[in-house]
C-alpha cells in the first residue's frame, strides 16, 4: 500500500508532461483507497495487523503494526487523495507551469507516501524518515505557488519543519539510549519502568515540542498561513485536509502508545500546557480568521483554530474526548477539503481568492459557492453536517469533566466561525456582480464533481455518524486499554 | 571528572544551542540554513555517542573480543544525514529561486518588499 505510490512517484516523473502523469497519479491513489478500505474492514473484523519487514520479527525488524487508529487515519488521508488528485489534473495545469506537470505529481505522490507510511509504520525511527519524506515534498510543492510570495513561505515552512523534527529525533535518540528499542509497542512495554529516569522526561519533551511544531499548535503555528495561502490550490486542499492531521495521529501516538496516558497527562504537566494553549490559540486565531482579506487565508487560520480542538479533545484524555479529537480528525478533513477545493475551483476560473475578489460570484458560479457554502455550515457545526458531530462529542467531553465554561467558550468560538464563514458567502451572494467579471463561468465538471463528492460526505456524515464517530471510539477505547 | 567524561555531550549541547540561535537570529537566508545544518550535526554526533562504547570493536566477529559496540545508531544517523543533505539541497534552492524573485536573501528586506505589495 505504501509501496505502490512510491514506486509511482518515479514513474511518473519520467512520463511526458501534460495528462497522462495526472491519469496514472489518480489511478493510484484510488487503488490506495481500495486497499485502506479492505485494510480498515479487516482490522475492525480481526484487530491489529503486524507486517514483518523482510521476515525479521519485531522488536529488531522494522514492523508496520496497524490498529484501528492507523487504518482510520490510514482511510483518511487515502480518501482526501483519492478526492484530491483527480482535482489536482485540471487545476494544476491552470497553476503550474507545462513543463513541471510531471514533476509536480512525482511531489505529489511522494507527500502521499510519507502520510501514509508515519500511519502504518511501528517503529519510532521510520516515523521520523516518514516524516521528512512528506515534509521535504510538501516544501517543494508550496514553492510551486504562482505568487513569488510562496517561495518565503515553503522557506519559512522548511525552518520551522527542520527544526520540528530534529527535536523529534532528539526525543527518539534519548529514548533509544535507555530502552534500547525503537519499536513503538516495545517502548511502550519498557517505558513504564523507567518513569523516573529523567532522560524520559527530557525525551518527552523534546517529542511532544517537535510534534506540536509539526501540527501547528498555537504559538507554533506561525509558517501555516502563508504555506496554505501561497500553495497551488490542490496542494492546499490536500495538506490542510492531511499533513496536520496525520500530525495530530503522531502526538497521539506519542501521548498515548508510547508513554502512556498516565504518564503523559497527569505525571507530566502537558494537561494544563495543551489545554490553555490550544483555547488561547482556538480564540486567537479564530478573530485572526475574522480579519483575513484572502479566503484562502481565513481557512487556513481556522485550521489552526480547529487543530485547538483536538489537542482540547488530546488533553482532556478520556475516552470522550479522545473520541472526539479522532472524530474530528475525519470530520475536519472533510470539511477543509471541500472548503479549499472550492476556493480552488473560483481559482481556477478568477485566479484569485481574495474575499473583495470574488463579488457577485454566487450569480454565475452558484454550484462552487452553494458547496463552499455547505462546507462552510459544517466548519461552523450547524446540526446535519459533519462539523455538528465532532462539536457534539467535544462538547459532552468538556460537560463531562464538569467544564462548562470550556463548552461556553467553544459556542463562542462558532460564532467566531459564523462570522468568517459569512464574511466570504455575504460577498459572495449578495454583492453585484461587476462588470468584468460577466463572462466568468461555472467551474467545469471535473472540479465540480470532487468539490461535491467531500460536500455530500459532510452532510452524509453528519447524519449517519454509525462509520466516523463509532470507529473513533473503538479506537480511542483501545489507545485507552477500556476495551480490547 | 565526571564532568569532563561526558565533554562529548557538552560539545552536544553546545552546538546543538549555536545552531539555533543561529537559526533565529540572522536575517541571511544562506546563514539560517548553515545554523539549522550545525543544529542537525549536533543530533548527529548525540546519536553517535550513544552507540559508543569504551573499548567496543566494530561489530564484525572475530576471535578474541566480547565487547562490541553497537552499531545500531550509526545506521540510524546515515540515514538521518541523508535527509539533511536533502533538507539543505531544498532549502539551498529555495535560498535561489528566492534571490531571483526578489533580488536578495536579506529576511529584513524581503518583508518590506512583501509589504509593499
Amino acid at each position: 500500500m505504501i509501496v505502490v505510490p512510491l514506486l509511482a512517484a518515479p514513474v511518473v516523473a519520467m512520463l511526458p508532461n501534460g495528462r497522462l502523469p495526472w491519469l496514472l497519479s489518480s489511478a493510484v491513489s484510488w487503488a490506495v483507497l481500495a486497499m485502506a478500505w479492505c485494510l480498515l474492514r479487516g482490522v475492525l473484523d480481526t484487530g491489529a495487523i503486524s507486517y514483518q519487514m523482510g521476515g525479521w520479527a519485531p522488536p529488531w525488524g522494522i514492523e508496520f503494526r496497524i490498529d484501528t487508529l492507523n487504518a482510520f487515519v490510514l482511510f483518511v488521508v487515502a480518501a482526501i487523495g483519492a478526492v484530491v488528485t483527480p482535482f489536482a489534473g485540471p487545476s494544476a495545469r491552470s497553476e503550474v507551469p507545462e513543463r513541471l506537470t510531471s514533476l509536480f505529481f512525482c511531489l505529489y505522490l511522494l507527500t502521499y507516501t510519507g502520510l501514509l507510511g508515519i500511519t502504518a509504520t511501528g517503529d519510532i525511527f521510520n516515523m521520523f524518515v516518514f516524516l521528512e519524506i512528506s515534509s521535504l515534498s510538501s516544501y517543494a510543492l508550496i514553492a510551486l505557488g504562482r505568487d513569488r510570495r510562496a517561495l518565503t513561505a515553503a522557506y519559512q515552512y522548511l525552518i520551522m519543519g527542520t527544526i520540528g523534527a530534529t527535536f523529534f529525533l532528539i526525543g527518539v535518540g534519548l529514548l533509544y539510549s535507555v530502552t534500547g528499542t525503537l519499536n513503538i509497542a516495545d517502548l511502550s512495554a519498557r517505558l513504564p519502568a523507567l518513569e523516573e529516569v529523567r532522560v524520559v522526561h527530557t525525551a518527552f519533551a523534546f517529542m511532544v515540542a517537535g510534534v506540536a511544531l509539526k501540527l501547528a499548535l498555537f504559538p507554533l503555528h506561525l509558517w501555516l498561513p502563508n504555506a496554505y495561502t501561497y500553495a497551488p490550490s490542490a496542494v492546499s486542499a490536500f495538506i490542510a485536509a492531511t499533513s496536520t492531521k496525520v500530525a495530530v495521529y503522531v502526538m497521539i501516538r506519542v501521548l498515548f502508545t508510547v508513554f502512556g496516558v498516565e504518564f503523559s497527562l497527569r505525571e507530566m504537566p502537558l494537561q494544563p500546557i495543551l489545554l490553555v494553549l490550544s483555547i488561547i490559540g482556538v480564540i486567537a486565531t479564530s478573530l485572526m480568521a475574522v480579519n483575513q482579506l484572502d479566503a484562502k487565508r481565513l481557512l487556513a487560520y481556522s485550521s489552526v483554530a480547529q487543530l485547538g480542538y483536538m489537542a482540547i479533545g488530546i488533553s482532556f484524555g478520556t475516552v470522550l474526548g479522545l473520541t472526539a479529537a479522532i472524530t474530528h480528525i475525519f470530520n475536519h478533513a472533510l470539511m477543509k477539503g471541500a472548503l479549499f477545493l472550492a476556493l480552488g475551483a473560483v481559482a481556477y476560473r478568477i485566479g484569485s481568492t481574495r474575499i473583495r475578489d470574488m463579488s457577485g460570484l454566487a450569480k454565475v458560479m452558484p454550484w462552487t459557492i452553494m458547496a463552499f457554502a455547505i462546507g462552510g455550515l459544517s466548519l461552523v457545526g450547524v446540526p446535519l453536517t459533519a462539523g455538528f458531530i465532532s462539536k457534539w462529542y467535544l462538547v459532552s467531553a468538556a460537560l463531562e469533566q464538569g467544564w462548562w465554561w470550556l463548552a461556553v467558550i467553544m459556542l463562542l468560538t462558532s460564532l467566531l466561525a459564523v462570522m468568517y464563514v459569512w464574511k466570504v458567502i455575504e460577498v459572495a451572494w449578495f454583492r453585484d456582480l461587476p462588470e468584468s467579471r460577466a463572462d466568468v463561468r461555472e467551474a467545469p465538471l471535473s472540479l465540480l464533481i470532487p468539490v461535491w463528492v467531500l460536500v455530500l460526505a459532510n452532510i452524509w456524515f453528519g447524519i449517519d455518524t454509525r462509520f466516523s464517530a463509532q470507529v473513533a471510539a473503538r479506537a480511542a477505547e483501545a489507545l485507552l486499554g477500556v476495551a480490547p | 571528572m565526571d564532568f569532563l567524561g561526558h565533554y562529548n555531550y557538552w560539545i552536544v549541547i553546545f552546538l546543538m544551542m549555536a545552531g539555533l540561535f543561529t537559526v533565529i537570529n540572522r536575517g541571511n537566508l544562506v546563514k539560517k540554513i548553515v545554523g539549522l545544518n550545525i543544529f542537525q550535526t549536533s543530533v548527529f554526533i548525540m546519536f553517535i555517542s550513544f552507540g559508543y562504547v569504551t573499548g567496543g570493536a566494530p561489530p564484525i566477529l572475530e576471535d578474541g573480543i566480547t565487547l562490541y559496540a553497537n552499531p545500531l545508531p550509526h545506521v540510524l544517523i546515515l540515514t538521518a544525514i541523508v535527509v539533511g543533505v536533502a533538507t539543505t539541497a531544498l532549502a539551498l534552492a529555495l535560498v535561489i529561486r528566492i534571490r531571483e524573485a526578489y533580488g536578495t536573501i536579506e529576511e529584513e528586506e524581503i518583508h518590506v518588499q512583501d509589504q509593499d505589495f
